[in-house]
């Protein structure tokens, strides 16, 4: 495999490419735009089938997606921030649908006031709506999970949407060292696209999205819940596929320097690699330190978190979002997942880096240090200005 | 043009059993719309009295593949259907030759799905959207939507002491989306069947978006007696209110009694026949409110005339 340079955008265009879905349909938004622009270029020249639909809205590119995914065609579109936000009916719409649709989200700050820089309000914004979420570290795994995603969708077992996100701009616009597979090892990994009572099967006619009244609304939400626990398995046995044709095996979490850790942080996308520095830096003075990034939110890995956070002095837990009033996303099911430890550990909860802020090696620092000085607050603001 | 005889042999593509109210228009102009092309059909259905009505889980009243998703996405959703077609045909995955159809009710059309129908249209997808105009939200109660006439009492414009009825003229959606230049738009009316059918078919092989604006008179909204639907449908085309006419390919052409009015072969009946007609006009009928009804007449001699050029450029 030729290693490459692209950014983040353009990885997810070329597992595009080289999944060519029978539909895609988008609308621009930063800083997802190239992914849709590369994507009309491969369209222009002749290089992919897919039927490209350039919606008036991403509320009709989600809609748009339904009824192809629906009809029987493999789908994808991608998104960021208010565009995600925009879409929000839908994503509840195409989870209980059970339509296996890929999106990407190049994680934005949502509006207001108007950013376009990088935090998870988006997505985590969506973490009810039904679909699975797997987030990016870097250019490589984006493409990596792109890929995954619509095995993991299209799963019998599973037949959920697939959120792959990847931070904005820290990711979708560096330009990185990555490696794709070739062409006809990904088609080859992802198969035919199976379709469910299809809407073109005419000569079969099937209803699709009726009206449930009290009797029926429940067990349609209790067999989405069924999917998302099936997921777990799912997804680690396509993980395990991936590593075979890739040599690169992903989990639910990755740890770095965790084994002998006495403080542990735990974090999502792009600053679980700042994180690894951090760890060694910090080693390197003598403190016993780990990392933790979780690629998978939803579902979420109650497991592998409670048993990796077992029996440290001090657990931080980094949330690129808010949640007004109550605790960060992150953090709330962190809590929740190492509630039940025979030796619970004290958890912090750290927001951090909103609306692009950028947060280096020596502000991710001062979360070990106060852990271990005693002076982590149960919620804090990392390097906000006050 | 196919008989009636004809027509009542092909195959029911929405049965009964629905739950629609008694009297309500949609079924009847579902069904002429149904009954105008032979191909096979998918039909997506913004949510409304008509999507409720027709596919209470675990049972449908649709013999058709048939789709919905929510209330603004009528037209996006088969835009992707659509797509979804185009890809499988090029890929060799499907042989059929397939007609793609969009129901929903004038706040699907007017209002919420306004945006999502307009894209889809200057889009050119090949798709027939078929708004069925009761003129308000019925579904949920009654309340006035962008297609609610002047002077109407809604629970959400209602007749008061102060304020007589919805204060606004309803949009002129068909000139709008005709506006976009596609192939084929029209309004029609279901107590002229031959005229609304005629119209469907001529949607159906249209190469491109079509869109047809029917009156579908609701007892409930309108407050009339269930059994006078049909009637009231004509009532709306032979005052003026709810005139006939298709803008097809770049020319507007006046059709039915709309036509025949024009061409002095019948008389336009008074307004006033029309607003006595319906309970949600009543209010109107006092003679302190005649300055309403005097504008209402207004705009619609002006609407009429324009149409009138519009027909003879």
């Amino acid at each position: 495999m030729k290693r490459l340079a692209m950014n983040g955008d353009q990885a997810i265009a070329l597992s595009w490419k080289q999944i060519d879905p029978d539909v895609v349909a988008s609308y621009p938004i930063t800083p997802q735009t190239i992914i849709v622009e590369t994507y009309a270029e491969y369209v222009a020249n002749g290089e992919v089938k897919t039927e490209y639909v350039c919606s008036e809205s991403e509320h009709s590119s989600m809609s748009m997606c339904i009824g192809a995914s629906a009809a029987g065609a493999r789908s994808a579109t991608a998104t960021a921030s208010a565009g995600l936000a925009y879409m929000w009916e839908m994503l509840y719409i195409a989870a209980s649908m059970r339509l296996p649709v890929v999106m990407t989200v190049a994680n934005r700050a949502l509006s207001g006031p108007i950013n376009i820089h990088c935090d998870h309000s988006d997505s985590m914004g969506a973490r009810d709506s039904g679909w699975i979420q797997i987030y990016a570290e870097n250019v490589q795994e984006a493409y990596d999970n792109s890929i995954m995603s619509f095995r993991i969708a299209e799963n019998m077992d599973v037949r959920l949407p697939v959120m792959n996100c990847l931070d904005g701009f820290i990711v979708t616009h560096a330009i990185e060292s990555m490696a794709p597979l070739e062409d006809d090892v990904v088609k080859k990994f992802i198969g035919d696209y199976e379709a469910i009572h299809p809407l073109l099967d005419v000569k079969s006619p099937h209803s699709h999205g009726p009206f449930d009244m009290p009797e029926y609304y429940y067990e349609h939400k209790y067999g989405q819940q069924m999917a998302m626990e099936n997921a777990l398995d799912v997804i680690r046995k396509v993980s395990e596929e991936y590593a075979e044709i890739s040599g690169r095996k992903y989990d639910f979490i990755e740890c770095y320097r965790c084994e002998d850790a006495d403080y542990v942080a735990i974090s999502i996308g792009s600053t679980a690699g700042t994180m690894k520095q951090v760890v060694d830096d910090l080693r390197e003075e003598g403190h016993m330190v780990g990392s933790i990034k979780l690629r998978l939110f939803r579902p979420f890995p109650f497991e592998d978190v409670a048993k990796m956070l077992n029996g440290r002095k001090g657990v931080a837990v980094l949330d690129r979002a808010m949640s007004f009033g109550a605790s960060a996303p992150l953090f709330a099911d962190v809590r929740s997942a190492t509630f039940d430890n025979d030796s619970r550990s004290p958890t912090f909860s750290y927001i951090y880096g909103l609306g692009g802020r950028d947060v280096g090696v020596e502000d991710l620092k001062r979360v070990y240090y106060d852990m271990e000085n005693g002076t982590a607050e149960t919620v804090n603001y990392l390097g906000v200005k006050l | 043009m196919i008989s009636i005889k004809d027509m009542s042999k092909k195959p029911v593509r929405l049965t009964e059993g629905h739950r629609l109210c008694a009297g309500c228009a949609e079924p009847i102009v579902a069904k002429q719309i149904l009954l105008a092309t032979d191909k096979p059909v998918v039909v997506a259905n913004a949510t409304g009295c008509f999507e409720v009505s027709t596919s209470g889980f675990p049972q449908s009243a649709w013999e058709v593949p048939w789709i919905h998703t929510a209330f603004a996405t009528a037209a996006s959703t088969i835009s992707g259907v659509e797509a979804a077609y185009h890809s499988l045909r090029r890929k060799g995955k499907i042989n059929e030759d397939i007609r793609f159809l969009a129901f929903a009710g004038d706040g699907g059309t007017y209002d919420i799905g306004f945006q999502a129908l307009s894209g889809a249209i200057e889009r050119g997808h090949q798709f027939m959207y078929v708004c069925m105009n009761n003129e308000a939200y019925m579904n949920t109660g009654i309340q006035r939507s962008g297609a609610t006439q002047r002077g109407a009492s809604t629970t959400t414009s209602p007749s008061g002491e102060h304020i007589p009825g919805k204060r606004e003229f309803p949009k002129d959606l068909t000139k709008i989306i005709a506006a976009h230049k596609l192939p084929y738009a029209a309004q029609a009316s279901p107590h002229n069947w031959k005229d609304l059918i005629s119209k469907a078919a001529k949607g159906f092989e249209a190469n491109g978006p079509a869109f047809l604006n029917i009156i579908a008179p609701c007892p409930r909204g309108w407050r009339y007696d269930s059994a006078d639907t049909i009637q009231m449908a004509k009532l709306s085309v032979e005052t003026g209110m709810w005139p006939l006419y298709e803008y097809e390919n770049g020319k507007w052409n006046l059709t039915g009694e709309t036509k025949r009015i024009a061409e002095g072969k019948m008389e336009r009946r008074p307004l006033i026949d029309w607003l006595k007609a319906q309970g949600r006009f009543r209010h109107l009928l006092d003679p302190a409110n005649k300055a309403v009804v005097d504008d209402i007449q207004e705009n619609l001699d002006a609407d009429w005339d324009e149409l009138l050029r519009l027909t003879k450029l």
